[in-house]
């Protein structure tokens, strides 16, 4: 056993989260710690949570952080980036927060360029509030608010959150990613850490999508959900980087 | 070093904003509606100038939240709106009441509800000084009624914010907002740099522990604890800062209650009265909260009408009748919509009701 691999980051409190099991929650806020910690910028540090299951986030996060009124993650965040441009601003965000309430503010934020990081983690539901239907919920997915599936011409159609954002100038890295098994969690770091990266380098406004179980309100095993990601939700949400034009990024990725 | 004394013919709008520039204020959001957009336009341009941040934002949502985040970080921030803007500012300012962080917000007010007009008035009372938001929390709110004290009472506003930390809110309308009078600069500008560091700001946890900056507060107990701190606060504010005008009082039987433009017309009209040897006089509130209920209350003493003259169809008579406590006669003039009645007007309102008591006291 490599005992220190698994050792927790100076950027994570030690306390016991609040995270149901088989939640993805808790690998997406390690991550993001490990790569704060790894990048040296844990000092310059200043996380905004959301309203939703990860509004808790401060207790976890041991780096500055503020709320954020239910969707208003990124224009706080621009109000402290704008103050503070040597910080490094990150929102965490779920999908009713980010891609209901908060969509008028990410898109904003991203047509600005605003140079702070998105973690933009999409359950398909509103987790904290009890499993009702997010703008990212699926067709034909059952909720507590679309109890016989949500229907297209009843409910509307899942929000792709990249895709939209992928037309705006300002939006310089968009990559969308799993936490679903060893590898995606893998891939999921090395996106926290370009998206982060981007804004070290003053390039511009930057989001990660996290595909991410939600067993208790999908109803399912962990390892039925995150089946249930590769084989369903992976399909209406492709994974992939969705756009990076960071001056020297290899090309404009489909 | 700028000047310590300059005085400039000045909109009110302008006024709003250079004291701001000279408050030190280094962040400044808003989202354009009349009749307010001389602030945001003349804050467009001094902030370039003076290389501070500014954003029109997509919002007034959007807008008082960035000021939230930059408040966190211990910048001085403002936003300015009207009326049907403020109602959408209104959860912005219950969270950062409730998260201690200070802000200056201006309200201009006009014509409602609803999109009303873009007239002056002052129907946003309520709204301004019972919270307006969600939640058991005030607001410091304060009522200039010249160009000269848009301009004081706003670097006082930035002061009580960082003093109190808590958001304070200068309640003007479109008339104050257009006028030009003259405005003596008579204190020193501060610049962004020179203001001290807050303990409490998020600015990275380098070489401290983290902080972090909240209203949620999910064990009734510790909520009910962070309540009671907010109310102690808000009592130490109503002991403290409080302001209000007299004019004529000495030997009056009768007095009108106005603030703002209400109170400019107020006073050309309680003139009229001292011409026509009425004993008249006027109380004019700044600060509408914390309310002048002393200043009413001892006024009762001797005064025995209080003519409440509101550009609302009363909302500050309610404070002015809580703090008379009965004891004298309380009416309304009001002129709500937008209608900015002429001092004559409110003097024949008020002859009617200083006959009536000549002929009662007989």
């Amino acid at each position: 056993m490599e005992k220190r691999r698994a050792a927790r980051p100076a950027t994570m409190k030690n306390a016991v989260t609040h995270y149901c099991p088989g939640c993805g929650h808790s690998v997406i806020h390690r991550l993001t710690a490990e790569v704060i910690q790894e990048l040296g910028i844990a000092g310059k540090t200043i996380g905004v949570p959301p309203a939703g299951c990860a509004v808790l986030a401060y207790f976890y996060f041991d780096v500055d952080m503020t709320e954020a009124p239910h969707g208003r993650g990124c224009a706080v965040a621009t109000g402290i980036k704008r103050a503070l441009p040597e910080s490094i601003v990150f929102t965490y965000q779920g999908d009713g927060d980010l891609a209901a309430i908060g969509t008028a503010e990410v898109i904003h934020a991203a047509n600005r360029g605003e140079n702070i990081t998105v973690i933009f983690v999409n359950n398909a539901v509103y987790g904290m509030t009890g499993g009702q239907m997010a703008p990212t919920t699926l067709l034909g997915m059952k909720t507590t608010t679309s109890p016989a599936g949500r229907d297209a011409g009843r409910e509307g159609n899942p929000i792709r959150v990249c895709e939209l954002l992928s037309s705006l100038d300002g939006a310089v890295y968009l990559e969308r990613t799993a936490v679903n098994s060893v590898r995606s969690i893998r891939r999921t770091k090395k996106a926290i850490r370009e998206a982060f990266q981007t804004q070290i380098d003053g390039k511009g406004f930057s989001l990660v999508e996290i595909l991410s179980p939600c067993p208790t309100n999908w109803k399912l095993s962990s390892a039925a959900s995150w089946k249930w990601i590769d084989e369903v939700m992976s399909k209406q949400y492709p994974i992939g980087i969705i756009k990076d034009i960071r001056e020297g990024a290899a090309k404009d990725a489909e | 070093m700028s000047k310590i004394e300059e005085k400039k013919l000045m909109r009110g709008a302008e006024a709003i904003g250079e004291a701001a520039i000279r408050s030190g204020c280094s962040c400044y959001f808003g989202y354009p509606i009349t009749p307010q957009n001389e602030i945001t336009e003349y804050m467009a341009r001094r902030m370039l100038q003076t290389g501070r941040v500014f954003i029109q934002s997509e919002s007034e949502l959007a807008a008082i939240n960035m000021v939230l985040g930059a408040a966190a970080t211990g910048a001085r921030a403002m936003t300015s709106s009207s009326s049907p803007g403020m109602s959408l500012k209104q959860e912005g300012i219950s969270f950062i009441a409730a998260m201690e962080l200070p802000s200056v917000i201006v309200n201009v007010m006009r014509g409602g509800p609803g999109l009303g007009n873009i007239a002056p008035a002052q129907s946003d009372y309520f709204q301004a000084t019972r919270g307006g938001g969600h939640g058991d929390y005030r607001t410091i709110v304060l009522a200039p009624a010249t160009v000269q004290e848009l301009y004081n009472l706003t670097r006082k506003a930035f002061d009580l914010a960082d003093e109190y930390r808590t958001p304070v809110m200068i309640l003007a309308d479109g008339m104050l907002g257009q006028m030009m009078e003259p405005v003596v600069f008579n204190d020193k500008a501060i610049e962004p740099g020179d203001l001290p560091e807050k303990p409490w700001a998020l600015r990275g946890a380098e070489g401290r522990p983290s902080r972090f900056i909240r209203s949620l507060i999910l064990d009734p107990n510790l909520e009910e604890e962070h309540n009671w701190r907010l109310y102690r606060k808000y009592q130490r504010i109503e002991r403290r800062e409080v302001q209000f005008e007299e004019f004529n009082m000495q030997g009056a039987e009768m007095a009108v209650v106005a603030y703002g433009t209400a109170a400019r017309i107020a006073k050309a009209a309680v003139k009229r009265c001292i011409e026509k040897n009425m004993r008249v006089g006027l109380i004019r509130p700044i600060s509408l909260w914390p309310f002048p209920a002393k200043a009413i209350l001892e006024s009762t003493n001797y005064i025995k009408h209080l003519l409440c003259f509101e550009m609302s169809m009363g909302q500050m008579i309610e404070d002015v009748k809580l703090s008379a406590e009965g004891k004298t006669e309380v009416s309304l003039y009001g002129r709500p919509g937008g209608v900015v009645p002429t001092p004559v007007e409110l003097f024949r309102v008020i002859s009617r009701a200083y006959n009536k008591l000549a002929r009662e006291t007989k």
